[in-house]
């Protein structure tokens, strides 16, 4: 059974300085993929970057960070089990 | 019971966090979202296999990535309009919800025009469903993703006529919050999709 123990959600204020957060993110990740000198380095900032868009929506806005462990367990456990899927299928496919 | 509230952290309704039936709904809600992470992600998994497949039709160089990624702020900033929405109704307040979820309504319902759009420009472009592997896979990843969007534009507008109804009462704050979980879930989807489909492929 999941635990009832959860923490205090965040102020309005935190929502907009996150969706501030987010904003410049996006427009990093615009300016990124326009710079063809970065090469190879190009796409491990553009995943890093949108990384850290994706948990940050889940942990502030989806009050992951606030809620019972186990909604974090569950949702990990899907992408946890669709990465292990995408490795699967990238192996089956040869695209290794 | 409610914690006092500071400057960080607002007052929140507890009881139904504590309440077995609405965890039991909560639970069910991320069990369902984690089943979908599996569905988007083998969808991006099979557009990264199909990405160079164009059959020497148009790719990834039709995409229009300025006017993408105004379509990515909007549904950014209904991420927001929708945590203030579901933060007025556990706040009780019933008008400042409705405000922020007609907002939230007003920005879901312009991505799926401006992804309509993106869509017609693309097949005047040579780009169909059945075009390449490429066209199948970016038109069911992305149509899928719309139709999602479409589903919570629904729900929403559900709460609102609920809402305006007096059928919302703060018993029912649940399905804000449930509703909103669904919201930024497809939120978060499209943050995958615009890096993986639209930003690695320029």
């Amino acid at each position: 059974m999941v635990a009832t123990v959860t923490r205090p959600h965040p102020t309005a204020k935190t929502y907009w300085l996150v969706a501030a957060f987010l904003a410049a993110v996006t427009a990093v990740e615009i300016a990124i993929s326009y710079l063809e000198f970065l090469g190879p380095a190009k796409g491990v900032l553009l995943v890093t970057l949108g990384g850290v868009k994706f948990f940050t929506v889940v942990a502030v806005f989806m009050h992951l960070r606030y809620d019972v462990r186990g909604y974090r367990m569950l949702f990990l456990f899907g992408i946890v089990g669709t990465l292990i899927v995408f490795a699967a299928v990238l192996a089956a496919m040869q695209a290794f | 019971m409610a914690v006092a509230t500071d400057d960080v952290f607002e007052e929140h309704d507890f009881e139904s966090t504590a309440d077995p039936i609405h965890r039991t709904r909560k639970t069910a809600m991320w069990i369902w979202l984690g089943s979908e992470v599996f569905f988007f992600g083998a969808m991006i998994s099979t557009f990264l296999l199909y990405r160079n497949t164009t059959n020497d039709g148009p790719g990834a160089e039709i995409f229009n990535v300025p006017f993408t990624s105004a379509s990515s702020f909007i549904l950014l900033t209904s991420s927001l309009t929708m945590v203030l929405a579901d933060s007025a109704f556990q706040r009780r307040d019933q008008r400042q919800g409705r405000i922020w979820l007609i907002g939230t309504v007003g920005l879901g319902l312009t991505f799926l025009a401006g992804q309509i759009f993106e869509f017609t420009e693309f097949v005047e472009q040579g780009l169909t469903l059945s075009t390449s592997p490429f066209g199948s896979a970016f038109y069911m990843l992305t149509g899928f993703h719309g139709a999602h969007v479409a589903a919570g534009v629904l729900m929403l507008s559900l709460l609102i006529a609920f809402s305006l109804r007096g059928r919302l009462s703060p018993d029912h704050g649940m399905n804000v919050e449930l509703t909103a979980l669904y919201w930024h879930f497809v939120d978060i989807v499209w943050i995958v999709i615009f890096t993986v489909v639209y930003l690695l492929q320029i």
